[in-house]
């Protein structure tokens, strides 16, 4: 195997005239595979804060009013 | 012995952190062919004699494609698993690996859009594989708005798991159009029952480049997964008692 003779790195950033369809779709599949995940991380952390927020609305129930209305079923 | 059963890990609670475990891995199987594969396209990867440089794009354009159609059938097939067992996780799955299908399409239509101006003189062209990939991207985006536009995530759940199957008809038709339909889009360069028609190390490139693909859509999908488990049980004892949960909450 040998490596490419790109030459320079003009050359291979021209991509033979290519360049601009080249780096177009390369850049476009780097954005968007790097914005998903962000995406998904920030949904992640905000569904994990909303549990947070439940399980201390629970637990602040529980501590103010012990016992005090009896649960009606 | 202990037998396998195989619904124990149907189970959100078991999923979350058997999930959380196997990302970390996934990322890192994604890193190493996607680093090996671009090294290998742009590096070692002769000049096509037609196409010029031109053709690396398919480095992205055809795994983009490949893992369209094959996360729709994967997501067809939760959406399946989901109305037969009526498991959870099964319509979690589904529902996480839309957007991430969506995705590829996109990809797959843009990076085939900057192909074909070069190659063919233009953008876009109404022919058979264009325009059932388009549908593709349709029905991913058509699944999602339909799940969203529904409120109670059970009947949102098996609604979408119905337009899901039925969508799948379209897969072998993107699939088998270029043999169907005299199209310009040119016919499979790689296929199961003929040896291909490149070069070794572009093939090669292209291999690396979809295991990548694919690592990476199991990582996402996963992870949007776990997302979406900790938004539907969020009235759940395990997820409130989640070690992660009570950290944030100090």
């Amino acid at each position: 195997m040998n490596l490419v003779a790109w030459g320079s790195l003009d050359a291979f950033l021209t991509m033979g005239g290519y360049g601009l369809y080249v780096w177009g779709s390369f850049g476009i599949t780097a954005v968007l595979m790097v914005l998903e995940p962000v995406l998904i991380r920030q949904r992640h952390l905000q569904a994990l804060q909303q549990l947070a927020q439940e399980l201390q609305a629970q637990e602040g129930d529980a501590a103010s009013s012990p016992q005090q209305e009896p649960s009606v079923k | 012995m202990t037998r396998l059963n195989w619904f124990t890990f149907s189970s959100p609670a078991t999923f979350y952190p058997l999930a959380g475990k196997c990302i970390p891995w996934l990322w890192a199987i994604t890193a190493v062919f996607g680093l090996s594969g671009l090294f290998m396209g742009f590096f070692i990867a002769p000049t096509d004699a037609v196409q010029g440089e031109g053709y690396r794009i398919i480095f992205v354009h055809v795994p983009a494609s490949w893992m369209s159609m094959l996360i729709y059938l994967v997501m067809a097939g939760w959406a399946g698993a989901g109305l037969m067992f009526n498991t959870r996780l099964s319509y979690v799955m589904a529902q996480a690996l839309a957007p991430t299908g969506a995705l590829m399409a996109v990809l797959s239509l843009a990076t085939g859009s900057l192909w074909g101006k070069p190659m063919w003189g233009t953008w876009w062209i109404w022919d058979a594989r264009l325009t059932s990939e388009l549908i593709l991207l349709f029905l991913y985006l058509g699944y999602m708005g339909l799940h969203a536009s529904i409120d109670d995530t059970r009947r949102a759940d098996k609604a979408s798991a119905i337009l899901a199957l039925v969508g799948v008809v379209n897969v072998p038709i993107i699939y088998f159009s270029v043999k169907w339909w005299n199209t310009l889009h040119q016919g499979a360069s790689v296929s199961l029952t003929k040896s291909p028609s490149m070069a070794q190390t572009m093939l090669l490139a292209m291999l690396l480049m979809t295991f990548c693909f694919w690592a990476y859509s199991m990582a996402v999908a996963l992870q949007r997964a776990r997302a979406m488990v900790l938004e539907r049980e969020r009235y759940t004892d395990w997820a409130q008692q989640l070690p992660e949960v009570r950290r944030g909450q100090a």
